[in-house]
């Protein structure tokens, strides 16, 4: 197997019943890259991620994730990932500390380890005087980049962001892209769905969902080309108004 | 093990900073204790009582004050007709009516004793039965009296001597004790993991837990611990309160009485996962917690005893595991019956401990 390939997944598909969420997608993601995962509201994203990171069984197809079989290595999949989902999951009525000590000692990383990452963290943020804040009373933006920090304290080899700026600023929105970058210049993979097209093109390949249905993968310059677009954006908007399903 | 403390530490610290958990847990037994033992009580007092009498001897007279004097009856009126005493009992004001014949003391002297009629009212089918016993007593009582001053011979008076085991003033209060604190293992046992578990649902941070290596047995023994510590900690407060107030301490050991309670916390917090674990919202895992907690709570012997229940419904009764902790709180309180006597309670409730238990895990899904 190609250890450069992180994700790999072949005709992968879900059914709730006789609705099909996910219908037979294909795609690989190298190691290292921004992989943008596009769709319009239903087209099935957050189906097929849940799928990847384990929290929920395929109904056909097959996979890798970090080289563990998705059908089967579940649980070896979930050490080597990082998940981020839509709604914010840090414990709230726990500190930030806290919050990151839990996480750490999930993982298993040691003490020096979750202390040197820590301060790593903390500094980068600039968020040391907010150690002891409750994670509940922090703005959301802030709190939006403290979830994708516990989420790669562990390094792992991919990381699944499902709308991860959500409701955010476009200040804070920047900044939450900086930290991605940081993320997969040092190696992590990144797996992001998103519904700013801005964000789109910072993405080093993009795929974008129609009805369950991959309709599009290549990279945002690639795409435009091809669409004989000026930006993803109108890229998206031409694929997209095929859609059968709704809102 | 490590990742246990850590979720244990993280489950701790959000039970204290919970602005309602430690209030409830708290708060609750001492109402329990404080509160319902006066108030669930099923001996009867003040029973309304109308005697009519006809005879107006030293006897009936005698048997007027006596009533009067005792705690059991309130006496209404003593009114001259039949009639009127009826329309007393029909009003509620009067609950039993006692007739004294014309004549009856002559005809107790000369031993040949004439009839005397007690009419209760049945609606409150307790209130009723209980005051025509007492009605019986008290009467039984006056001419034992004065068969005692007289010297005369009562064919019909033969005195039955009771004699109260174990629970010697047969106060209901005694038998209701043990019974309340079982309540409350199943409220804050069972109620409150099932509850914290859904909470988890419903923020979504389950998900972010289902997502990391965290095993679900490891989550699940996570969240039942500290409801396990809570529960022996409370059922200690109530024994000790049940103490000070009431003056009732366990007749057996409370070795005994502390394993019972450990398996039956297991087995509460065991149903209240499971339950967790099949809802998504708080109000369905409420529903169906509350669904349970009426069975255990009208068919466990809690409030009335198993053996006074029809066949069928004595059988469905073995697939509660509050009876048998009832049965062995009761007994273990009040009697001081041993773990060797009680055993094949004790194995019914460490298999419902393991079976609840084995389901709690067996039905928390990281996957769908």
């Amino acid at each position: 197997m190609n250890r450069d390939k992180v994700i790999s997944v072949k005709n992968l598909s879900k059914k709730f019943g006789e609705f099909i969420a996910v219908d037979r997608i294909s795609f690989e993601v190298e190691r290292g890259e921004i992989f943008g995962f596009l769709g319009a509201n239903g087209a099935g994203k957050t189906t097929a991620m849940r799928m990847l990171c384990g929290l929920s069984y395929p109904t056909s197809g097959s996979g890798t994730v970090a080289g563990y079989d998705i059908m089967t290595q579940g649980e070896e999949i979930k050490r080597h990932i990082g998940y981020m989902s839509q709604r914010f999951s840090l414990y709230e009525d726990l500190t930030v500390w806290e919050n990151i000590r839990l996480y750490a000692g999930i993982y298993g990383l040691n003490r020096r380890q979750t202390l040197r990452r820590t301060v790593e963290l903390l500094d980068r943020l600039q968020f040391r005087s907010e150690i002891r804040t409750r994670v509940g009373s922090l703005p959301l933006g802030w709190k939006q980049k403290l979830a994708f920090s516990v989420a790669t304290l562990h390094r792992p080899e991919v990381v699944f962001l499902d709308e991860p700026t959500g409701g955010v600023d476009p200040v804070t929105r920047r900044q939450f892209w900086e930290l991605i970058y940081e993320a997969a210049a040092a190696g992590t993979t990144v797996f992001v769905t998103t519904h700013y097209m801005d964000e789109a093109e910072y993405c080093s390949r993009v795929s974008i969902m129609v009805d369950g249905q991959i309709r599009a993968l290549d990279t945002p310059t690639l795409l435009k080309q091809q669409f004989a677009a000026k930006s993803m954006d109108e890229v998206f908007r031409t694929l997209a108004r095929d859609a059968k399903r709704g809102e | 093990m490590r990742t246990l403390l850590i979720l244990l530490d993280k489950e701790f610290r959000q039970f204290i900073r919970n602005s309602f958990l430690p209030k409830v847990a708290l708060i609750f037994p001492l109402m329990i204790m404080l509160v319902m033992p006066w108030v669930m009580t099923l001996d009867v007092r003040h029973i309304g009582i109308a005697i009519i009498d006809n005879d107006r001897s030293s006897l009936s007279n005698r048997l007027i004050r006596k009533t009067d004097a005792s705690d059991y009856f309130t006496l209404i009126s003593v009114p001259e007709r039949y009639d009127t005493a009826f329309a007393l009992l029909e009003k509620g004001d009067a609950d039993v009516i006692i007739e004294v014949p014309d004549g009856f003391e002559q005809s107790i002297l000369l031993g040949n004793p004439k009839k005397m009629r007690i009419t209760a009212n049945g609606v409150n089918a307790l209130k009723g039965n209980l005051g025509s016993q007492y009605a019986v007593r008290i009467i039984t009582q006056t001419l034992t009296e004065l068969q005692r001053e007289q010297g005369i011979d009562l064919p019909s008076t033969e005195p039955i001597v009771v004699e109260n085991r174990y629970n010697p003033t047969l106060e209901y209060r005694n038998y209701m004790i043990p019974a309340l604190m079982i309540m409350l293992l199943i409220m804050l046992c069972g109620f409150l993991p099932s509850l914290n578990l859904v909470g988890e649902k419903e923020t979504g941070t389950i998900e972010q837990i289902n997502v990391t290596p965290v095993g679900r047995f490891t989550f699940t023994l996570a969240k039942l611990i500290p409801y396990w510590i809570i529960g022996l900690v409370v059922l200690s407060i109530a024994m000790l309160l049940a103490y000070l107030v009431y003056g009732l301490s366990p007749v057996g050991s409370l070795g005994a009485i502390y394993l019972a309670a450990a398996l039956f916390v297991l087995t509460m917090s065991g149903l209240g996962v499971t339950i967790a674990n099949g809802s998504s919202t708080m109000q369905q895992a409420m529903f169906v917690m509350f669904f349970f907690v009426m069975i255990f709570v009208l068919m466990s012997g809690l409030i009335t005893p198993v053996a006074s229940m029809p066949e069928w419904a004595q059988w469905i009764t073995r697939f509660l595991p509050p009876r048998y902790f009832i049965e062995i709180m009761q007994a273990v309180y009040l009697k001081g019956t041993t773990v060797k006597e009680l055993w094949a309670n004790y194995t019914a409730l460490t298999a419902f401990a393991i079976i609840l238990n084995l389901l709690a895990t067996l039905t928390y899904k990281k996957r769908s």
